[in-house]
């Protein structure tokens, strides 16, 4: 899962809220005006999936703001969606997403890599063959030495604490505590990461696996010379391959990102990437309020974060049709769902947790989220969105929207729990929408005669100490324990892996698993992951999500949805699968 | 002796102008408030000359201070409503705008408040104080207005008045503080010196320098000047003339040997017998006046003081409903009394005088 | 006077020190008696889905792993003598006062506070100066004028600006001055970028307007009831006694009295405004210490809560001796020993 912006709704935002209403807010027609490539004409959901107001006019300066500082820029150390996002504008990794509207944008695609990964070795070895004649911004070519050493030195987690682990869980023979800045010949990774030559890298695995691509278009495999790494301090200014090189950095108030003459268009056909803008410039520390405002003003061009206004703003939005035709509905990779704890009984058994399924309100589990605006309802574990996902139905969520009392009662009689039971529900404190989905549920599952007491814990350990810590789940009998997951990417392996698998299940806690132990679902998971082919792999990953659903581990509750905002000011702007915001690769500006 | 053209005209427009240096006639001072009116001074006349010291006399809440107030204009506007003629030297206070007061304040009438020390403001040096006093209606330079004050400092007694004058008021004692504002206060040479309670704050010993002070400074100034007191003994020294106030109004007047010698009103005994006389031998303890004196908002029909008074018993009934207008006894001695001349003689003779 | 301020000094930096222990013990030793381990501190420190090997690395190198005082020691050397990080492939001395690195940024928290100290002056200077304007000028009017018309609204609205929190008024302005009229800057300009003091005030206006409306509301009250009080004092009568105009009776004898224990509170407010004026910040998103202070909290980071807390205190307990110094000046009564 990627890191989103902490939503802190707080009484500030109520506050607001109340403020903007009384006032009638700012003015409601944006500035900046419709002309650019086309004159396209806004209204809702326009660049959900496709491309709205295309344009390959470069020119500008591209506004961007933050509530907040991200984990941050050094491409070896981030693990935000919005980083992953923008990051491809000043580095390439091997791969990419394509920047591309719709389900296209979810394809890794080759970037620094001039194809993607050829396996070998049943997909424990995997090897890429570098573009010729790309440069860092200093004009140095670019060698696969660097793309080892910037690999190599995102393993170093005390360094650089933020990036993903895949490669710390991957690469064969890494030695414990691996530092890069201890090691500089780079002889713990000589067994894990080969360069042949300088055009030439490859990678060695201890275990298979499959969809190696994914790994490969990582941030941190954008190449890093040696010699210019400053650990902790490159963040501050990362040595760019990309079509922008940093300009200012200010780490209380943000940075710029400048045009990179040392870019060649002509080395980078197929990552999509347009680079329209001549500058763009990223605030941090903006008041989310503040920033809704801004964009709605057409005094900001986008909202960095990429996860939807403020509350406040969507009500704003949803009740004036001409704000609303300058919204769009984004799908999040993200499923909010509640797990079924099979080590607290009665719900180790399958019949019992089938009665859960189908005594559920899951328009109220939607209208938790704010409703259809929020997310649609969610059938199964992967979202659509998820490369080679597939929806079915099997408990009739849509038909029976309000859940289906007679076949509840008629599962908890083949349980042995004809009247029912009592058990716990677990959600986070300060979450007042799970809080809501344990209120929905409560009343649900209250008609087929399960008594739900709602337990809520903080937040900040809720998976360290609590619903994730199996030992005191099962104590507590914390049998429904209510969640929210997004995916790192959007395929089988970056969905499901880190939640069903039941070996990620550590005892000690931090479990992002919160209790689904089928030995079936592992089994299709070591299968996948070293099935190099991609429609028989895509199929697997489905299966386990079948499976999952057949033995009603968990309890779906919607695909989640951001509402973004789309000032007039952009042009060539399009939300898709891989980036599940605005992809700002591709982004640009209005010209007039 | 005959008069010249001159003065006989000029004492026809003293007539309408006022006749003494300080003229007030029927001055009324009522404070309406959410109670009632409060009617602090109802109804007093008196005249003052330069050089000449009237005494004010009377409990608190008597009206004596909102009297001087009323002369100084102190009263904020809006609050008090003033009525009655006010004449300093020919120009009525009560009329003139507030801005004529505020320049003949200081100037020509001055006043000395009873605690110096919450008179004089803390923040400021008591050189300062009195600059300040000097060069609101002299147009001089700081320096030319410091050695003013020295020299005002020097001659109210206060030593080494070329150091003193940059100290604060609270690193004086407090006769010094009073000398000091009294400097203040004769800083502009003033007509009329108004002293409210001047040594009531003050040790024994120092409230006799202080007025042996005020008395040379008045010989020196040729000022007329008002002390207000509820001492009858502070004024028995200074004032030429006394009047004794009771609930807002005159209840005596004379000069001070007849207050002294042959007081006429039962109130005006009282006062007597309540000081202690440090020129003749006691006989027996002081006699408080019984009972407190009464709210100015109801105020007692009839004679104000006949609760209080052991007397109002021989007036068959009138004291409790007429009240006694000032009248004059012979020789300008007035008073405000219901008591035949006969009964307030034998009172005075049998009841009083043995006990003072 | 010298032997007093060295003593006051003393108790300064005593003080100091006695906050960081508390915001230490806070951010350690609280979580530790309630059965954290170090491991379990690191694991805030940390990316999403690591592993035990990687969070301990981590605490180790936060070295979370060594006794308490050990580590409070630590903050401490670095205080006083500095301190040396290592980024990876070198090692950067952080001379004293060295606040410590963040432990998510690694950056050094002192440059960051100090970066930000002007903004922060910016906007508690000009609101003060504005606030102490309007709000002692209301408050004189509405005391001399009692009663009257004008003194009930002007309470009215004093009232009002008591009670509004400044994200209710600072976002009501924000949306009818700046993004409805467009008269005043956005939130989130950095004043200090401007070279033009007509910029940087243009930016500053409305967070200025805005937090001396709160503060100008008070001490307007507070104000009024101080002139109610002197206005009845003997030396104000003294001073219309000796024929000094009306406003020199006000403002020479009446409001210098009333000022003083309104400078008290001045001097305190200033401090504590100094040490970031949190809600305005946040809610004009200017880059002071305020916002530092949000940003520190809510990513747990504690050298730069430490840092930031420190710096406020130190500007309150400066205010404190400020405020005492000048007291002694403007009251001579009052004796420095």
């Amino acid at each position: 899962m990627r890191w989103n912006r902490i939503t802190t709704v707080t009484a500030v935002s109520a506050a607001v809220a109340l403020s903007l209403v009384a006032c009638g807010g700012p003015k409601a027609t944006p500035g900046g005006g419709s002309s650019g490539g086309s004159s396209a004409k806004a209204e809702f959901n326009a660049a959900v999936g496709k491309n709205f107001n295309p344009s390959d006019k470069k020119g500008g300066t591209l506004r961007m703001a933050i509530t907040e500082q991200w984990d941050s820029t050094d491409p070896g150390d981030t693990y935000y969606g919005l980083s992953w996002n923008l990051v491809r504008n000043y580095v390439r990794p091997l791969m990419t997403f394509k920047a591309a509207p719709g389900a296209e944008g979810a394809k890794p695609v080759p970037d620094l890599a001039e194809a993607p990964g050829v396996p070998s070795d049943d997909a424990k070895t995997w090897t890429y063959k570098l573009r010729k004649g790309v440069k860092y911004e200093d004009g140095t070519p670019v060698t696969s030495k660097d793309v080892k050493y910037a690999v190599a030195r995102s393993l170093d987690k005390a360094t650089l604490p933020n990036g993903p682990t895949y490669f710390n869980d991957f690469l064969l023979d890494v030695p414990k505590g691996y530092s890069v800045y201890k090691d500089k010949s780079l002889a713990g990774v000589a067994k894990a990461i080969e360069t042949p030559d300088d055009q030439t890298i490859v990678f060695h695995l201890n275990k298979p696996f499959a969809s190696f691509d994914y790994f490969a278009q990582l941030p941190s495999t954008a190449p890093v010379p040696q010699a210019k790494d400053t650990g902790a301090k490159y963040k501050e200014h990362p040595i760019a391959t990309g079509p922008y090189k940093f300009g200012t950095y200010n780490p209380n108030s943000g940075f710029d990102l400048v045009r990179n003459d040392q870019y060649d268009a002509s080395t980078d056909p197929d990552s999509g990437r347009k680079a329209l803008p001549d500058k763009i410039t990223i605030a941090y520390n903006v008041e989310g309020t503040d920033i809704d405002n801004r964009l709605l003003a057409g005094d900001l061009d986008v909202d960095l974060a990429g996860t939807g206004v403020q509350p406040e703003t969507q009500a704003k939005i949803l009740a004036d049709p001409n704000l609303k035709a300058h919204a769009d509905n984004v799908p999040a990779p993200r499923l909010n769902w509640t797990v079924l704890n099979s080590q607290v009984p009665p719900l180790d058994n399958v019949h019992c947790r089938k009665a859960v399924l189908y005594a559920a309100d899951h328009e109220g589990y939607q209208r938790a989220y704010g409703g259809p605006i929020g997310g649609d309802i969610a059938t199964n574990l992967m979202p659509p969105g998820v490369t080679g996902a597939q929806s079915f139905d099997d408990y009739g969520f849509l038909t029976d929207k309000n859940g289906n009392v007679d076949k509840a009662k008629d599962e908890l009689k083949q349980c042995g729990q004809p009247n029912g039971f009592a058990i716990n529900i677990t959600y986070r404190t300060d979450r007042a929408k799970e809080k809501a989905v344990a209120e929905t549920l409560q009343q649900s599952l209250k008609r087929v005669g399960i008594n739900l007491t709602t337990k809520p814990y903080p937040t900040g350990d809720y998976t360290k100490l609590y619903a994730g810590k199996p030992d005191f789940a099962k104590a507590n009998r914390l049998g429904l324990i209510v969640y929210s997951w997004g995916a790192d990417w959007n395929d089988g392996f970056g969905f499901l892996s880190q939640i069903v698998d039941s070996r990620v299940i550590r005892d000690t806690g931090g479990n992002t698993n919160l209790g689904i132990r089928i030995p079936e679902v592992d089994k299709l998971i070591d299968q996948a992951m070293s099935t190099t082919d991609e429609a028989a792999r895509n199929k697997l990953w489905v299966d386990v999500d079948k499976k999952v659903m057949e033995q009603a581990a968990a309890l779906p509750g919607i695909w989640a949805k951001g509402l973004l905002y789309r000032p007039d000011t952009l042009a060539n702007v399009f939300s898709n699968d891989g980036q599940n915001m605005y992809d700002y690769a591709a982004i640009g500006l209005a010209q007039k | 002796m005959t008069e010249p053209i001159e003065e006989v005209q000029d004492s026809v427009q003293r007539v309408a102008r006022g006749e003494a240096f300080l003229d007030v006639r029927d001055l009324k001072v009522h404070f309406p408030t959410d109670d009632g009116v409060v009617k602090s001074v109802d109804g007093i006349s008196f005249k003052l000359e330069r050089g000449k010291t009237l005494g004010i006399v009377g409990e608190s809440g008597s009206g004596k201070s909102v009297t001087s107030l009323s002369i100084m204009g102190l009263h904020p506007p809006g609050v008090a409503r003033i009525s009655g003629e006010i004449f300093l030297d020919g120009q009525d206070l009560v009329q003139a705008s507030r801005e004529e007061v505020r320049l003949l304040r200081g100037k020509r009438m001055a006043m000395i408040f009873q605690d110096p020390l919450s008179a004089m403001h803390p923040f400021y040096t008591v050189g300062h104080q009195i600059i300040e006093a000097y060069r609101v209606h002299n147009k001089v330079s700081k320096q030319v207005a410091k050695k003013h004050a020295i020299e005002m400092l020097d001659r109210v007694g206060i030593p080494q008045p070329d150091r003193r004058v940059d100290s604060y008021p609270h690193q004086f004692s407090g006769g010094m503080r009073q000398r000091a504002m009294i400097a203040m206060a004769l800083s502009c040479d003033p007509d009329l010196l108004i002293a409210d309670e001047p040594t009531t704050a003050l040790d024994v010993t120092v409230q006799a320098q202080i007025l042996d002070l005020i008395r040379d400074l008045q010989r020196e100034f040729n000022s007329a000047v008002i002390i207000i007191t509820h001492d009858l003994g502070v004024v028995a020294e200074l004032a030429d003339d006394i009047q004794v106030m009771y609930a807002g109004r005159a209840a005596e007047y004379g000069t001070a040997e007849e207050i002294f010698d042959e007081p006429q009103h039962p109130y005006t005994w009282g006062l007597l017998g309540s000081m202690p006389r440090i020129d003749r031998e006691r006989s027996e303890r002081l006699i408080p006046i019984k009972g407190t004196p009464p709210s100015l908002i109801n105020v007692p029909t009839g004679c104000a003081f006949n609760p209080r008074c052991n007397y109002a018993h021989l007036n068959g009934g009138a004291s409790e409903t007429d009240r006694p207008e000032l009248l004059d006894t012979g020789n300008g001695h007035m008073v405000a009394c219901h008591l035949s001349p006969q009964n307030r003689q034998q009172a005075w003779e049998t009841d009083i005088k043995p006990k003072l | 006077m010298l032997a007093y301020l060295i003593r006051r000094l003393i108790g300064a930096v005593v003080l100091l020190f006695i906050v960081t222990a508390v915001t230490f013990s806070i951010f350690f030793l609280v979580p530790r008696v309630g059965g954290a381990t170090a491991d379990d501190l690191a694991s805030r420190y940390v990316g999403r889905s690591v592993g035990k090997e990687q969070i301990h690395q981590t605490a180790e190198r936060l070295g979370f792993t060594d006794p308490l005082y050990v580590q409070y020691g630590r903050f401490v050397k670095g205080l006083v003598v500095g301190t040396d990080y290592n980024y990876g492939p070198s090692t950067e001395h952080c001379p004293p006062p060295c606040f410590g690195y963040s432990f998510l940024t690694q950056t050094p928290v002192w440059p960051d506070l100090v970066a930000r100290i002007p903004v922060t002056a910016s906007l508690a200077g000009g609101a003060a100066f504005i606030w102490l304007v309007t709000g002692v000028g209301t408050g004189v009017i509405s005391a001399l004028r009692r009663g009257s018309v004008l003194d009930r609204s002007l309470m009215s609205v004093a009232l009002a600006g008591v009670s509004l929190p400044i994200f209710f008024t600072g976002l009501l302005s924000l949306s009818i001055f700046s993004y409805g009229l467009g008269w005043t800057a956005q939130g989130g300009t950095n004043p200090l970028d401007e070279t033009n003091p007509i910029w940087w005030a243009y930016d500053l206006i409305l967070p200025w307007t805005t937090l001396a409306f709160l503060y100008a509301a008070a001490y307007a009250r507070l104000t009024r009831a101080g002139m109610l009080e002197t206005m009845n004092e003997d030396y104000v009568r003294t001073a219309r006694a000796k024929g000094l105009t009306e406003r020199d009776v006000v403002l020479r004898h009446g409001l210098r009295s009333a000022l003083t224990p309104i400078l008290t509170i001045f001097g305190l407010d200033l401090g504590l405004l100094m040490g970031g004026a949190i809600l305005t910040e946040t809610t004009f998103s200017l880059p002071g210490i305020g916002q530092y202070a949000v940003i520190a909290l809510r990513a747990n980071d504690l050298p730069k809560v430490l840092g930031v807390t420190l710096v406020a205190a130190f500007f309150i307990v400066l205010a404190n001796l400020i405020v005492d110094l000048l007291y002694a000046v403007v009251d001579p009564r009052v004796r420095i020993s």
